[in-house]
């Protein structure tokens, strides 16, 4: 590999491990609260299907991004719903968002296409040029630096800014100090006069919100503006298993994401005369991912675990 | 948030939750039923929107899944995988323990079994059958039995664990498929080799005999989850760990125990459909059953007759709903959409029976 192929081999990367930054910052901000949210998958496609019937009919990046925004939250509303105030297990309802989640985007993808009367639903070029790698006369050109750092579509900034402001948001504020107190203790928390059930609403929208921005991503850059079915496909999974990765924290998110978008990578750029099959890279994120998990167990760290109360749902009159 | 202390009546929530004695058998199901309606009715707002008639498309769902004997056959070939899987993951939610890795567990119990039936072809039909049934559930155990001794062990979270391991199974399936099991006499695309004739169950009454082992899996877990002293421990452990080892239980034995159980019956599923239905090994060979299979198993509530019910019910759905799809024209995810419409009904419906709202009375005690 020489010296130009590596700067294209990590420029490759960082894009493709942004879907997965999102689903993941998604799914910590959910799971600061105690919810864990296996409707990854389906609140992406939601909104992936979402941003881009908004970008098809109004030519604007910005306000698809901001519909599958809205679209993921809503879809996590039904999550919010059913887990906080209805007290529902945690697993089924967000197994059944997902089925749903997909099913439905892939369901609309079809009626619209059947109802437009058009062969293929495909963005207008004028969203097109927008959604493509920026290009900062002077900044871009500048060897190494440039590909590595002003190269790339404006999701990667959005998403690297979301990192930061969460990583900002949950360690530097007071809002956040209180929406980790509810993750670890929600009764404790209750008890020091914080508003459990409407911060858990909050930030379980605010996750699906960022998890329907990653789901725009795999339309709109993967699949290049064209609407395909299955346009997720599990990046959702990968994001959860990302969130492990990264030990529930925003900021490792960023690097994480890096590292399973190199891996996504990686067999695009070996040589294929080595002979590893392309199984085994797919199979990396997961065997390490579950070697994380086991390792933050074996040293029972708290620090690098799951929000205690992840999973259990919280009924005041039961302290 | 530092005013605590000043909270008098007046902050007492408008609506606030509180538990509900035990609700009469009548009532729990009565409410079942209006949570069922009430999805039938969301789901049929759906269908007007998207410009069909709902009860032409319900009735058609229902028509569809038995409308000829291959009909009613396709909803039992869809039923059996799902009724085993709810089965099996049923002995790990009575524990307490997420197994939400069935989908691993039953690629695990394909690929053990299409070892047999890939390398070892040669074996007498019954032996084969018999064997290739055993390697399916110990691949399926096995697969189960490692997130068990690392929850045993080290508390290690068998969601996020049992998670993971659909995926490195997943994948194993296709480094197979690409390398050291491929169809030396399939050129160009890499895909598995058809089965000899000696490794496919026999039908009965036109359907592959995984309907036979479904039945006397039923009957197996009904018993043993009903009259059985392991099922008991099961259950202690499941409600506290302290409780049961204080009373002398050996909880690391347990869970390993009942993991190994609950994926080795996961695992017998791998077996029955590739062996069964598809005749070859497939990456796609669970079709998303055993995520599907958790909704079913926490709707049954765990009990095993229950669990037939409700899988018969899904199956019937999802071979409707193909009908549905080549009689309207509307996509074949419009199955996905309804059943998600459904069961957030369903679910959210549980609630009713355990919990009420009370509303604030003047004066601000509620």
């Amino acid at each position: 590999m020489d010296f130009g192929m590596i700067i294209a081999f990590i420029a490759a990367s960082i894009t493709s491990g942004t879907p997965i930054l999102f689903g993941t910052l998604g799914e910590i901000v959910t799971e600061k609260v105690g919810h864990l949210n296996l409707g990854v998958e389906g609140m992406m496609a939601i909104g992936a299907f979402a941003g881009f019937m908004a970008g098809y009919t109004t030519d604007s990046f910005l306000i698809a991004i901001l519909v599958a925004f809205a679209a993921g939250a809503l879809a996590a509303l039904i999550y919010g719903i059913l887990t906080i105030t209805f007290m529902a297990n945690q697993n089924v309802t967000g197994l059944t968002l997902t089925i749903f989640g997909v099913g439905l985007a892939n369901f609309c993808g079809h009626f619209a296409r059947k109802t437009l009367e058009v062969e293929s639903l495909k963005l207008p070029e004028k969203i097109t040029d927008q959604m493509r790698a920026i290009n900062i006369p002077g900044l871009s050109d500048i060897p190494v630096i440039g590909p590595l750092l002003f190269s790339y579509n404006p999701f990667v900034y959005l998403g690297i800014i979301t990192a930061i402001l969460l990583a900002f948001y949950f360690n530097r504020t007071k809002r956040g100090l209180n929406v980790r107190a509810i993750g670890e203790n929600p009764a404790a928390a209750d008890a020091a006069g914080i508003k459990v059930t409407k911060w858990k609403y909050i930030n379980v929208c605010l996750g699906g919100g960022i998890c329907g921005i990653g789901g725009a991503f795999t339309i709109m850059i993967i699949n290049k503006g064209v609407w395909i079915s299955d346009c997720v496909n599990g990046l959702g999974w990968i994001s959860v298993a990302l969130v492990i990765f990264a030990s529930w924290n925003p900021k490792k998110a960023i690097f994480g994401s890096f590292i399973f978008g190199a891996l996504r990578q990686l067999k695009y750029y070996v040589p294929s005369s080595i002979g590893i099959p392309g199984a085994i890279y797919d199979m990396l994120p997961y065997i390490i991912t579950t070697i994380v998990l086991i390792m933050a167990s074996v040293r029972n760290s708290k620090k690098n675990a799951q929000p205690a109360s992840c999973g259990v749902n919280y009924f005041r009159e039961e302290r | 948030m530092s005013n605590i202390a000043t909270k008098t009546g007046k902050n007492e929530p408008l609506i606030r939750t509180i538990k509900r004695a035990e609700l009469p058998k009548n009532r729990v199901i009565m409410l079942r039923l209006a949570a069922l309606l009430l999805a039938l009715i969301a789901g049929a707002i759906f269908i007007l929107c998207i410009g069909n008639n709902p009860f032409a498309v319900y009735t058609t769902m229902v028509k569809g899944a038995f409308r000829s004997k291959l009909a009613f056959q396709g909803t039992v070939k869809l039923m059996i995988p799902l009724l085993i899987t709810s089965l099996g993951l049923t002995l790990a939610f009575r524990m307490k323990f997420w197994n939400i890795g069935a989908e691993g567990q039953i690629i695990m119990g394909a690929v053990f079994a299409s070892y047999f039936a890939i390398f070892h072809g040669d074996m007498p039909h019954w032996l084969l059958i018999t064997v290739m049934m055993i390697a399916g559930m110990i691949g399926g155990g096995l697969t189960g039995l490692l997130p068990a001794y690392f929850k045993a062990k080290y508390n290690t979270n068998e969601t996020l664990f049992t998670l993971m391991l659909n995926y490195i199974a997943l994948n194993f399936v296709v480094f197979l498929r690409e390398g050291p099991w491929a169809d030396p006499t399939s050129p160009g695309y890499k895909k598995f080799a058809l089965f000899p004739a000696e490794a496919r169950l026999d039908k009965v009454f036109g359907i592959h005999a995984g309907w036979i082992i479904a039945i006397i899996v039923l009957i197996v877990v009904f018993i043993y989850t009903k009259f059985t002293k392991q099922c008991y421990e099961i259950d202690v452990v499941g409600e506290s760990k302290a409780t049961a080892s204080y009373a002398g239980m050996n909880v690391k034995r347990i869970i390993l125990r009942t993991m190994f159980l609950s994926g080795a019956i996961c695992g017998l599923v791998g077996m029955i459909e590739v062996s069964g239905n598809a005749g070859t090994m497939t990456e796609g060979i669970t079709r998303g059953v055993g995520f599907t299979a958790i909704i079913v198993a926490w709707l049954a509530n765990l009990k095993p007759m229950s669990i037939f019910v409700i899988a018969a019910l899904f199956s019937i759905m999802e071979k409707g709903s193909s009908v549905v799809e080549s009689t309207f024209g509307v996509s074949e995810a419009c199955a996905d959409v309804l059943q998600g419409i459904i069961l957030f009904f369903v679910i959210g419906c549980e609630f009713f029976i355990r919990y009420k709202f009370a509303v604030r009375k003047k004066g601000g005690k509620a």
